[in-house]
């Protein structure tokens, strides 16, 4: 497998600190991203916080996923047989191209030249957008960050709310600019309200769900019990998709699944309150099959791996796996809050995106992930489903090394470093011998050291170093005698004055 | 190798950790979470929390419902109204309407062009402040409550439970369910929340209880 196959992360994306330097001198983004993070913030912690039984549930949440994963195989059958047996269509798709490939036929075996689209993050994940395109086929994203995004020819930046880092005035523009190219234009006089712009988008998009034949949507549950797929939005958008094609496509991981209809009492509970802050979302759609007279004729839905095999067969790994998509983790992260999620370089960004992404394309496609975070832990504590997004982290980062490692056949200048630095700790007299070193060259550079020379570069391409100090603490307690000549000498001081 | 082999043969083989004879009954689920967070008081949780969504919330008594639904109707000027079949003729409101039937199906054109819907539900969750429609009786196709713009829900109190959990056992999954929480909406503009992107902008619960006059909760937070 490799890493551009799955369309997961970017192509051509820097590294993650590298990406970050530029944005994070964006004063405009970092505006929007601390205004919008702090608002979520204040809201889940208000809805959480009235349910004395939180933790109850994300323990249920937790064992559930877990269950589900262990025996996904059994799950995944079981499912596939219930949806079949509800008048559904079940297609696999080992990768990106796969999927792709899947639901460009079925919408061309539809006689049909155009779809509209819940926000999914499968579908964006297997760039279907770009790969309808090129079959002839276009699709129109309908949920109204995603349209901000498809009309801007831009990339998302959140998982919930994908246009975070753009504010009302530049979306204003990109409807004057773009809606045209697409359909029908925005109003002449379009203010900035949130609420014009919405209107705007409605009338945009209405005449395309009312000539709509083929939808393609994701899956936020799958009910293998009963092949019930559940979808959770908020604008209607979903609803309209759901139910006024003749055609409906879902592209799900496989995941995705809950072992039984029962079991969504946890994750409705879980999801709304995580993710927009809100005891219950607007709209929340399910659908087993199909129901004559009502939606869809057709129902095909795409099980799709693209990584999540490997990420399964990684025990410490794929608890990442049990991600409901509610980006939590995104909008309590120190890091996310100042780089947006533009640096991370992949369709999943902030915490989430760090253990996922790097499993999904392989670590030596996404190395810088695993050490965009401090593992502070506050994803952790947020995460719905009790992903220990930190353990994973250091998991991935020992991996990094050890990859790093396999493919050299010097060994890396932090290696030697590392080795040089195991040497002086372990005698005392050589780590004297360093510090004296090291202070006297410490005086000639100042405060801090931005920039490590030739191969030590990469310790401080994300950090500065500080200067050693001029007296290390071994040489200060050897020459006070641990403090008490010291003391005796600032008394004397005083005695003299 | 067809993909669905193959992804199977995968996840086996991610999966070897497993022990073989373990059953998926054998991963611990531990509930105990509630089983619902509102104990009494059902009625009167879920007309406070539809409201909190902006919608509006009208409770009345049973023989009050028709007028309630009449004043909610007119106070837009509301002519053509969608009318699943099966609605209760106890809650039609008196006047001259233009009743939309559904039969045969109502074209897209003409769901767009109507004023209003009236509908009534499978069930109420007062926890969450959740209307659930399952395509039964007085409620029709889905599309029926997405394309009019004004939709009024009369439901009895007594068809409100407490919460999430509880909603779940009663619902069928075989039928086509929509859970409705205030009116549609979106935050994707600098976090603001605006009501009314796709689906109607503008809900009307009537909550038919045994008692009371007819009380308004407002539409403010």
């Amino acid at each position: 497998m490799t890493g551009s196959g799955t369309n997961v992360v970017w192509l051509g994306s820097p590294s993650f600190p590298e990406a970050a330097r530029p944005l994070l001198k964006d004063e405009q983004l970092r505006g929007n991203l601390r205004r919008a993070t702090t608002t979520i913030r204040e809201r889940r912690l208000a809805v959480t916080g009235e349910l004395d039984d939180w933790e109850e549930l994300r323990t249920a949440g937790e064992a559930l996923k877990r269950r589900t994963l262990r025996h996904l195989d059994r799950y995944l059958e079981q499912l596939e047989e219930s949806v079949t047996r509800a008048g559904g269509q079940v297609h696999w798709a080992a990768d990106a191209a796969e999927a792709n490939r899947i639901v460009a036929d079925l919408v061309h075996a539809t006689g049909e030249r155009e779809v509209v689209k819940i926000k999914s993050m499968a579908t964006q994940e297997t760039g279907l957008n770009e790969a309808l395109a090129e079959a002839g086929i276009s699709a129109y994203e309908t949920d109204l960050a995603e349209l901000i995004v498809q009309l801007a020819d831009d990339r998302p930046s959140h998982i919930l709310v994908p246009a975070i880092h753009r504010n009302r005035a530049e979306i204003r523009e990109i409807f004057r600019t773009a809606m045209a190219r697409y359909g029908r234009p925005a109003p002449e006089d379009l203010s900035d309200e949130p609420k014009a712009l919405a209107e705007a988008a409605r009338l945009h998009l209405r005449e395309k769900f009312l000539r709509a034949k083929v939808a393609v949507s994701g899956a936020n549950f799958a009910v293998a019990e009963t092949g019930t797929v559940a979808v959770v939005e908020s604008e209607g958008n979903g609803r309209m998709c759901l139910t006024l094609p003749e055609t409906l496509i879902t592209v799900m991981g496989i995941e995705k699944l809950v072992p039984s209809f029962a079991d969504l009492e946890v994750f409705l509970q879980l999801l709304p309150r995580s993710s927009t802050g809100e005891r219950m979302n607007p709209y929340t759609s399910m659908w087993t099959g199909v129901t004559p007279g009502d939606g869809p004729r057709a129902f095909h839905l795409v099980l799709l791996d693209n990584g999540r095999t490997a990420t399964l067969a990684d025990r410490h790994g794929r608890q990442a796996l049990h991600c409901i998509r509610c980006s939590a983790c995104l909008n309590v992260c120190p890091v996310y809050e100042r780089t947006g999620g533009h640096a991370y370089g992949s369709v999943y960004p902030g915490p989430i995106g760090a253990v996922l992404t790097p499993q999904l394309v392989g670590v030596e496609n996404a190395a810088s992930l695993p050490f965009a975070s401090t593992l502070c832990g506050a994803c952790y504590d947020a995460c719905p489903v009790k992903i220990n997004i930190p353990e994973v982290l250091t998991h991935l980062r020992a991996e990094v090394v050890e990859a790093a490692r396999a493919r050299r056949r010097l060994p890396t200048a932090e290696a030697v470093v590392m080795k040089a630095a195991g040497s002086v700790l372990a005698s005392p007299a050589r780590l004297a011998a360093a510090q004296k070193a090291a202070s006297l060259g410490g005086r000639l550079l100042g405060h801090s050291v931005r920039r490590l020379p030739g191969p030590l570069s990469g310790w401080t391409d994300s950090r500065d170093l500080p200067v050693p100090p001029a007296e290390s603490f071994r040489a200060w307690w050897k020459r006070t005698d641990g403090g008490r000549q010291d003391e005796n000498d600032k008394k004397d001081q005083k005695e003299g004055t | 190798m067809s993909s669905r082999t193959e992804i199977l043969r995968r996840v086996r083989s991610a999966l070897a950790d497993v022990p073989r004879t373990e059953q998926p009954g054998d991963v611990a689920v531990p509930r105990a979470y509630r089983d619902s967070h509102v104990r009494g008081e059902e009625a009167a949780v879920f007309a406070e929390r539809v409201a909190y969504y902006r919608a509006r919330v009208v409770t009345c008594a049973p023989a009050g419902a028709p007028a309630a639904v009449a004043r909610l109707l007119g106070e837009r000027g509301a002519r053509r109204v969608v009318l699943p079949g099966g609605f209760p003729a106890d809650f039609l409101p008196p006047g001259e309407w233009s009743w939309l039937r559904d039969q045969p199906p109502l074209g897209v054109e003409e769901l767009d062009a109507a004023d209003a819907v009236l509908t009534t539900a499978a069930l109420g969750v007062a926890a969450t402040g959740t209307l659930v429609l399952d395509a039964g009786p007085g409620q029709g196709r889905r599309v029926l409550t997405l394309l009019p713009d004004h939709h009024i829900c009369v439901l009895r109190a007594e068809q409100i439970v407490g919460d999430v959990p509880e909603a779940l056992r009663l619902l069928d999954p075989y039928r086509p369910l929509t859970f409705v929480s205030g009116p549609s909406a979106t935050s994707d503009i600098e976090l603001n929340r605006v009501e009314g992107v796709h689906g109607p902008r503008r809900l009307d619960v009537v909550l038919v209880g045994e008692v009371g006059e007819i009380a308004e909760k407002g539409a403010s937070r």
